[in-house]
């Protein structure tokens, strides 16, 4: 296992990196643009049938019963399968495991899974849909949080009561935490900042829908092919569902087309296909409809949240106190762990000495939400970086100024007890400031035209694996072969950021292989070892530092075997740019697959295990451990919009986003992962809105009408890439994927404050009511006091 | 079924389709050219954008039987016309496209390339705008067009180059 400290001050590297720092191709990317490149749906296997889903259209009702004669009858239809096929629950968190493939008697949004069917082809599937007779007691419905949690019956699931006897009624989890005296410091503080703010529910909208292909093999061998960023999980999950061994079960995530936290639970369509294989003895594949993807969400949670911020004349903060409701959806998905995360993590970059949260996740009859880029902690960023933008203005200080004076620092600790390693913050800051010449330009723009600013931070990976054990969180195998190529095997997902390539570029820099002379094979639980998964930002963190081990491991068996032929010192050997080399004869010089032959020779056939583990961290106290990651990335961003006074139509024109991930080892995939999330981010604001109307009906489910920006709608994004170096990760490589997402959304809402004065709180912002907010504004009522 | 004749990558093909199908099933599932890719098969996210005559069109808004008499690119025939013509490695605008980091989970790209290659044969010297105009049509969700603006004028680059 990698020592926490291999990569202090000590570290042989800096100036002599070969691969790492600098720009390279990714390994997989001409395989992507040749049209090469499997994805899920690219798999057409013999004799395969395909499966379709009947869903509820009902938001909330009892199943009477289900009749599926007909269906069967007609021609070409092969199985069927209704919730009594399924019966066994399952949930990403292994506490809340509240959902079923197919319903269990009950449907809790409009889109809950009732039956499948496998047939010839997808036509005949949905016409067998059409002739299953589903018999429904229809139940009051919850579309608001506020009445889903004054209303305890009817309830939308059925759950343990709490420790004094009360019923949960439809509360999904509720905490609330507090760290030092919240209250005695707003009543001593100079000024105090009391808000609403409300964000709206944003869903990932990946270009490539969800697909499944599920095999069963005459020996009892379970394959499913799945678009999932959770391989692990799955397989995990599918065993428990079906009944079988986990060794039985294999997953394997072909190319994947875009996840962004869409594809990392357990979907239904996983366990039909398994299960509809197993039935018919024929490969099944369902792809899901771009409506049915809607409907699946797990996106981002609608938010409401009140907050109080207290400061010092001296621009010092005080106090911050959250109070949050939280709009579920119809299932658990990740909530819990939402639920801490909007309280968890917002004390950083800037000091709050003293802070309490109490959040409220509620059910509602609605898609189910989940983790979306920046799960959980993107709402309350919104809501905490515009009080920052409102107390500077009350104490006359610069936004940028007042974030530097409250900057926590490195090597410290939070507030809630999270270690702080690294952390450029503040050269983040100075970049923007510079980049965006704000000195010249904040507060001194025209009319409608405008500059903001905010910052944030985000984890590098979860401390604690989503279901408690001791083994490593990541891990690695390499196989070298004396062609002189290497196999790097681990069960890390790529979804398009590179992880692959992450891996090989290291193995690239450690051994001296050619990139191109590197293989990596990836998330098939039948060939690699475990890693749990692309979420939460810890890839490059731990696969990285799980690849360093394995390679490391290797290196010495080679390095020996090479100086004991040349009879010098170990550390005089050198592994780069293809060859093995010595430090004290330059004439000593050989192709690294020669250094590979030697070892192979001297010590057997080579390869080697590496992986990862986190150090024990978090907060002493319940839920301490959430939020708790090995290093947290930072980001400030500054946007410019222009807000048109006439239609109320506000432009973000430009975005400048500095990051601290640690060291870029690849800067072209940074700024990749910087430009995409302050897209994703900026859209939020004034284009997309995963509405769901008093039906329970999506309000557009479709790539039209849920308004993804297109390469006009994107703002100019300036990605400036901050090097702090972080002492634990691979490299000192920390996130980049989720954080600068975050603070891009305050930015724009303090940009329009700069523009034209008014004080937007209640997302998306849409032209009526930057109107109507104009419109109180000129009739001299406070400024944002439009919702 | 109906029989089909249809012009693909400069292959005359002839294959049986069902005749309300797409010319995206029918590339995807009849001839397995499944580099065009499917992302709402409603004509809103230009993922399986393909070139007809030249020009890029939504092969999920077209009949597989409306594509007959008319020549057909799809992604996979980049690289063997590249080469046809003398090229090594890709063609270049899926070599910069590689190059730029253009290509995250690369499933919108294919159809992303060929409007930019429809564009590039049209407009070999494109501004910026030009490019964000003739790519509008083509929906990414990873990479905020900023590599993939990039790559398109690096292609352009090259492209002048190699006439």
């Amino acid at each position: 296992m990698a020592a926490r400290d291999q990569h202090g001050s000590g570290a042989p590297w800096g100036a002599e990196f070969k691969v790492v720092g600098q720009p390279h191709r990714k390994i997989d990317g001409l395989a992507k643009a040749t049209g090469s490149a499997v994805y899920t749906d690219d798999i057409q296997l013999p004799g395969m049938l395909h499966a379709k889903t009947l869903r509820s259209p009902h938001a909330h009702a009892n199943i009477v019963s289900i009749d599926v004669t007909k269906a069967l009858e007609l021609e070409g239809v092969h199985a069927i399968i209704t919730g009594t096929d399924l019966p066994i629950n399952y949930g990403v968190i292994p506490w809340t495991p509240d959902e079923h493939a197919l319903a269990n008697g009950k449907v809790r949004f409009i889109g809950d899974e009732v039956a499948a069917v496998a047939a010839i082809d997808e036509d005949t599937a949905n016409a067998a849909l059409k002739l299953i007779k589903v018999e429904y007691e229809v139940l009051e419905a919850f579309f608001d949080p506020r009445e889903a949690l004054a209303k305890t019956e009817p309830a939308i699931h059925e759950q343990k009561p709490l420790k004094d006897g009360s019923s949960r009624g439809n509360v999904s989890k509720h905490v609330k935490l507090e760290f030092g005296d919240v209250d005695a410091a707003l009543a001593s503080s100079d000024v105090v900042v009391e808000h609403d703010y409300s964000f709206h529910g944003t869903t990932h909208a990946a270009i490539e829908p969800h697909c499944a292909v599920g095999q069963y093999s005459a020996d009892g061998l379970l394959t499913v092919h799945s678009s999932t960023q959770i391989t692990h999980y799955v397989q995990r999950a599918l065993a428990r569902v079906l009944e079988l061994p986990e060794a039985k079960v294999r997953v394997i995530q072909p190319f994947l087309g875009g996840a962004f936290g869409g594809k990392s639970d357990p979907f239904s369509l996983e366990f039909c296909v398994a299960k509809l294989a197993m039935i018919t003895g024929r490969p099944v594949k369902m792809l899901w409809t771009r409506e049915e993807v809607f409907y699946a969400h797990r996106g981002r949670h609608p938010m409401q949240l009140t907050y109080r911020t207290g400061a010092n004349k001296d621009g010092k903060l005080t106090a911050t106190d959250a109070k949050i409701l939280i709009d579920g959806g119809s299932y658990s998905s990740f909530g819990l762990v939402t639920t801490y995360y909007s309280g968890q993590l917002l004390t950083g970059p800037v000091d709050i000495p003293t802070y309490r949260f109490d959040s409220t996740r509620v059910f509602t009859n609605k898609p189910p939400c989940g983790p979306k880029r920046g799960h959980g902690s993107v709402q309350p960023r919104f809501a905490f970086e515009i009080q920052l933008d409102e107390i500077a203005e009350k104490l006359n200080l610069d936004p940028i100024e007042l974030r530097r004076r409250n900057w926590q620092g490195e090597q410290t600790k939070t507030v809630n007890g999270q270690r702080i390693t690294s952390n450029g913050f503040m050269q983040c800051l100075d970049l923007v400031e510079q980049q965006s010449d704000w000195k010249a330009r904040y507060g001194k723009l025209p009319d409608g035209r405008g500059l903001g600013v905010a910052g944030s931070m985000y984890i590098s990976g979860t401390n604690y694996p989503i279901y408690p054990n001791d083994m490593p969180q990541a891990g690695i195998q390499l196989q070298v072969d004396r062609s002189g190529r290497v196999t790097v095997f681990t069960g890390g997902n790529d979804i398009g950021q590179g992880s692959s390539s992450m891996c090989a570029y290291i193995v690239s820099e450690e051994l001296g292989v050619d990139l191109g002379d590197i293989r990596v094979i990836a998330a098939d639980t039948d060939l690699c070892p475990v890693d749990l998964g692309a979420y939460s930002s810890r890839v490059t963190f731990m696969v990285g530092n799980a690849t360093i081990d394995a390679c490391r491991k290797l290196r010495k068996q080679i390095c020996t075997a090479v100086a004991e032929k040349w009879e010098v010192e170990v550390a005089a050997v050198r592994l780069g740019g293809g060859l093995a080399l010595c430090l004290s004869d330059a004439q000593k010089t050989i192709p690294v697959r020669e250094a590979f032959q030697w070892a192979e020779a001297r010590f057997d056939t080579l390869g080697s295990t590496g992986s990862y583990n986190t150090p024990t961290l978090g907060g002493d106290y319940r839920g301490g451990t959430i939020g708790a990651s090995p290093a947290y990335s930072f980001t400030a961003h500054a946007a410019e919009v222009t807000v048109d006074r006439e239609t109320g139509r506000i432009t973000c024109e430009k975005v400048w986003c500095a990051h601290d991930c640690g060291r870029a080892l690849n800067p072209t995939l940074v700024k990749g992962q910087i430009e995409g999330s302050v897209y994703m981010g900026a859209a939020e604001v004034t284009m997309e809105d995963h509405g769901i109307n008093r039906f329970g009906l999506h309000s557009g489910p479709s790539l039209l009408d849920y308004r993804i920006p297109t390469s006009l709608d994107t703002p100019d994004i300036e990605a400036l890439i901050v090097e702090s170096i972080d002492p634990e990760g691979p490299y000192g490589a920390k996130e980049a994927g989720e954080g600068p997402l975050h603070s891009v959304i305050p930015a724009i809402a303090n940009a329009v404050y700069d523009a034209v004065g008014i004080r937007l709180r209640h997302l998306p912002f849409t032209p009526g009511k930057v109107l109507a907010a104009l419109e109180e504004k000129e009739a001299g009522q406070p400024a944002g006091t439009a919702s | 079924m109906r029989l089909l004749e249809l012009e693909i990558n400069g292959d005359r093909l002839h294959v049986a389709a069902p005749p309300h199908w797409t010319l995206l099933e029918v590339l995807r599932y009849e001839l397995g050219l499944t580099g065009t890719k499917q992302g709402c098969d409603k004509g809103d996210c230009g993922a399986c954008t393909v070139l007809v005559d030249g020009k890029p069109q939504l092969s999920c808004l077209m009949l597989g039987s409306a594509a007959q008499g008319h020549a057909i690119t799809t992604i996979e025939g980049l690289l063997p016309a590249h080469r046809a013509q003398g090229g090594a490695g890709a063609d270049p605008v899926q070599d910069a496209f590689d190059r730029c980091g253009a290509l995250q989970c690369g499933f919108c790209q294919p159809g992303m390339m060929l409007s930019a290659k429809a564009l590039l044969s049209e407009n070999p010297t494109p501004t910026s705008t030009d490019i964000k105009h003739a790519l509008s049509g083509n929906l990414c969700r990873c990479t905020g067009y900023t590599q993939i603006l990039e790559a398109a004028l690096l292609a352009a680059t090259k492209t002048e180059e190699v006439l």
